[in-house]
């Protein structure tokens, strides 16, 4: 005789130790298996989308420094060359370059946090996670050298960035990069072989090719489902088409392979630092742009290769000094599309890491 | 670099498929008629030239007597990329066909767009709000709320 | 029993007999009732401490150094916040249950050091089934657990309760192994006299033994890599994540006293209890059960945690059938040499563990189910 048994329904709720900022999760198990799971937004929605209408284009860029809160300067920089491309300005090329070590540093710190949080909801209580933070406090302080804040820079600017980087930042950016692959190689010795990583993460969570293009996904999601696909390579924005650099891809798509992804493309950006150090020209740092700007009628989409993925805004002028649209394209919020298929048949425990693996910020599925 | 295709060329191309079904086109640009919106984009998916296979975003535009609905796909394999946009005139209740069943990606895309903007997606598997509660009053991207 | 006749009982040289108390059986009963419930108070206190300095230095931060000299005082602190909260009960918990839940949970970790050696018979009660009471006693836990998670009325506290019982039953088996194969070498079930015949400490005879008594242990008492039961970050806090104020201050309490009873019985069985040079024999006592317990908060501090059914898995597959190996091959051993165990046999012992370690986590198990077809 049977036992009967029905599935209930727990809510891995907005308050929770483990869901990246507020973010619920309703989940039908069946005993610890989840045969069901339903994702729930909107506990961070601010009408970022509807402030835009009301600010000016240079008021715009605070904004976008709190939609993804853990990489601000990717979301500045994807702002601002949405405006550039709808105005038609030409930025100097010490700005550029500029632009690309802030970028690829914020890249660095974003997926510090990103590796260490998946390690923390894995059950590595915090040690990975801490070891993390040690470096990004690195970044953060060569950040607050530049902008005089750790967390939204608010940098950029439409034209170039807001001032020049001060003396003291070249020096302290070398020694980073001359501590840093050593700090990645402790890291790997560490983690990358243990055997508990290995039985939570390998096999668990497969997203497989045609189902991550089929989904939208993009970012290290998709690359870690083996399409190599880079906006940085295969659409250059800024100056990334001077710079030698790899693609790593994974080949399964499972949640060891989107974490090995993350720690191979730290040690990429690392490398496009380094020669956009050596390259770097003297010159000015902005252009002239008029302070209330008015863009000509019309409409363009700048995107850029975040942390999480295709960054992008599409913006609609109407030659005033606020755009008519500004529509986010939020990285987290589309490539959590595949997170069902993704999750079903697994355990609870395995919902909270396929979930990290993916790698959210709710600010910016929210908006 | 990413090329992006010619809205005039792409324009003749559908209309040799679907006769009367693109309203207007410009170079970075396919407007075509809603209820042809769904034919189009599975040839433009379907056809192996244009092999159209990820769908970059959906969003939508209020211009006060119309609504426009704007997709941009890519082919990642040919490195190119097309706008597509549809129109709807209705204010009261628009309504469009959904792509979810041709680019999955487009499921929370198209719930955003019907919380905020209200315009409604035939067969979608899942059409509520997703950021603002069921029983939300009016949809505030909308240019005459508030 | 007939293994233990067999066994030459004088191959134990006793030492001297344990001193008569004066004032007879209640001044000895009420003495040590208050030893051990000082003792393991205070040792609690102070293994909190070490467990929360010792993981922050080994995160790379300070762990707490505010309250006292070095933070001493933090554990004090803690327990004097938690008594000073409001105890919230949910409405539609079961009352009687709910309270009852960390009475039972809390007893039997008090209960297991009455029979646990502070130095040559220095115990409140010299059982010489002494091993088997401790076993028995440490599973009463499980049914407090249990009950809070149940009286909570909270889907989360039954689901940490319910792998907290999966998980507890199927770790007894190889931990009971483990110690059969040390009962063996030393003859008898009682305690004392098992600290009495490590001439070497039964670590170096029984190396296979120690480890898996070490990671089943671990597993009774919910500690990392083990503690999905109260997975922080997945099921908040399990069983007792209903529980405020004193009650759980009790349940935090099991834990530790828990980790302290593993590692005092480890320490006994496996180390050579209290015996050392130079120290009085209770210091040598504490010292090692320290040792013991920073070994556990090493491996908190280090390891990812596992699931539940690669849990199940690791005790079934791998644990179980170590441990029915090495219990063979201490019967063999004891056999062969049934008057005195040569010293050729650390080496021997210490060869099979490794071997057998490598190559069963090599070729012969698979963790967990992996996708389940819904």
């Amino acid at each position: 005789m049977a036992l009967k048994t029905e599935p209930f329904v727990l809510n891995l709720g907005p308050v929770h130790p483990s869901t990246h900022g507020v973010f619920r999760m309703r989940a039908t198990l069946d005993g610890e298996v989840v045969v069901d799971i339903e994702p729930v937004f909107g506990y961070l929605h601010r009408g970022v989308e509807k402030l835009t209408e009301q600010r000016t284009y240079t008021g715009i860029i605070p904004l976008t420094d709190r939609l993804d809160y853990i990489a601000s300067m990717s979301n500045n920089l994807a702002y601002v060359l949405a405006v550039e491309k709808l105005a038609g300005i030409k930025v100097p090329e010490r700005a550029e370059y500029i632009r690309v070590i802030m970028a690829e540093l914020q890249r660095v710190a974003a997926l510090l946090i990103a590796v260490g949080s998946f390690l923390n909801d894995c059950g590595a209580y915090f040690t990975p996670f801490l070891y993390m933070f040690r470096e990004r406090e690195r970044i953060v302080d060569l950040f607050e050298m530049v902008s005089g804040q750790r967390l939204t820079y608010n940098y950029m600017r439409i034209g170039g960035v807001s001032q020049d980087i001060p003396a003291e930042f070249m020096p302290a950016l070398r020694k980073f990069l001359d501590m840093m692959p050593r700090f990645l190689d402790e890291y790997d010795q560490l983690l990358m072989q243990n055997e508990i990583l290995l039985a939570r993460a390998k096999g668990v969570g497969i997203l497989t090719r045609e189902q991550a293009i089929n989904c939208s996904a993009s970012g290290p999601v998709l690359r870690a489902s083996g399409v190599k696909w880079d906006i940085r390579k295969a659409d250059p924005y800024s100056v990334y088409d001077r710079f030698e650099f790899d693609i790593p891809t994974g080949t399964v798509g499972d949640c060891y392979d989107r974490y090995r992804q993350r720690v191979a493309e730290m040690r990429q950006s690392l490398r496009i630092i380094k020669q956009a150090m050596e390259q770097m020209p003297p010159g000015p740092v902005k252009a002239e742009v008029p302070h209330l700007l008015h863009p000509p009628v019309g409409e363009a989409y700048g995107r850029i290769e975040a942390p999480k993925g295709e960054l992008g805004f599409y913006l609609v002028s109407d030659n005033s000094i606020a755009p008519y649209r500004c529509h986010i394209r939020p990285p987290s919020l589309i490539n959590l599309t595949a997170l069902r298929d993704m999750i079903r048949g697994w355990k609870v425990a395995d919902a909270i890491i396929i979930f990290g693996s993916i790698d959210i910020t709710v600010g910016e599925i929210d908006r | 670099m990413t090329v992006a295709l010619s809205g005039k060329e792409i324009a003749t191309q559908i209309e040799e498929k679907f006769p009367e079904s693109v309203v207007e086109s410009s170079e970075k640009a396919v407007v075509v008629k809603s209820d042809s919106l769904l034919d189009v984009a599975a040839f433009l998916k379907d056809t192996p030239s244009l092999d159209f296979d990820y769908l970059n975003y959906i969003t939508a535009v209020d211009y006060y007597d119309h609504f426009e609905v704007v997709y941009m796909l890519s082919s990642l394999e040919h490195n190119h990329s097309l706008v597509i946009k549809a129109r709807c005139s209705d204010r009261e209740s628009p309504a469009l066909p959904s792509v979810v069943h041709l680019w999955q990606g487009a499921d929370f895309q198209e719930r955003e767009i019907y919380d905020l903007m209200g315009i409604r997606f035939e067969g979608h598997p899942n059409m509520k709000r997703i950021f603002l509660w069921e029983g939300f009053p009016g949809h505030p991207l909308r240019k005459d709320f508030m | 029993m007939a293994i233990i006749d067999f066994v030459i009982n004088n191959q134990i040289h006793l030492q001297a007999v344990p001193p008569d108390w004066p004032g007879g059986f209640w001044w000895h009963w009420l003495f040590f009732t208050v030893v051990i419930i000082g003792f393991v108070l205070t040792l609690v206190m102070g293994v909190i401490y070490i467990e929360r300095r010792g993981m922050g230095r080994m995160q790379s931060r300070l762990g707490p150094n505010r309250t006292g000299p070095f933070g001493l005082l933090q554990p004090v602190a803690d327990a004097v916040k938690v008594l000073l909260k409001e105890n919230i009960v949910p409405v539609a918990a079961d009352k009687v249950v709910h309270w009852l839940a960390p009475v039972i949970a809390f007893a039997p970790a008090l209960m297991i050091f009455a029979v646990i050696p502070f130095q040559n018979g220095a115990l409140l009660a010299d059982l010489n089934i002494g091993i088997l009471y401790v076993v028995a006693i440490s599973s009463v836990t499980t049914i407090g657990v249990f009950m809070a998670g149940w009286g909570s009325s909270n889907k989360y506290s039954l689901l940490g309760a319910m792998r907290n019982v999966a998980a507890v039953v199927s770790y007894e088996i190889p931990l009971v192994l483990a110690i059969v194969g040390v009962v063996l070498i030393a003859g008898s079930l009682s305690l004392n006299q098992i600290v009495l015949a490590q001439n070497i400490p039964f670590i170096l005879l029984q190396p296979l033994g120690f480890l898996l008594f070490f990671a089943a242990g671990c597993a009774e008492i919910n500690r990392s890599p083990f503690d999905l039961m109260e997975a922080d970050s997945e099921i908040v806090a399990g069983f007792h994540t209903e529980y405020s104020g004193m009650k759980f201050a009790m349940f935090y309490l099991v834990e530790y006293a828990e980790a302290v009873a593993i590692a005092a019985i480890i320490t006994t069985l496996f180390l050579a209890g209290w015996k050392g040079p130079l120290l009085p024999p209770w210091l040598w006592f504490i010292i090692k059960v320290l040792v013991v317990f920073f070994a556990m908060v090493w491996t908190r501090t280090t390891l990812p945690r596992i699931r539940i059914d690669q849990l199940m898995a690791f005790a079934w597959k791998f644990l179980f059938p170590l441990a029915l190996i090495n219990l063979v091959i201490t019967a063999i051993q004891v056999l062969a040499w049934p008057t005195a165990l040569p010293w050729i046999t650390i080496i021997i012992n210490l060869a099979i563990m490794a071997i057998l370690v490598l190559i069963w986590s090599k070729f012969f198990f698979k963790l967990g189910w992996g996708r389940i077809e819904v």
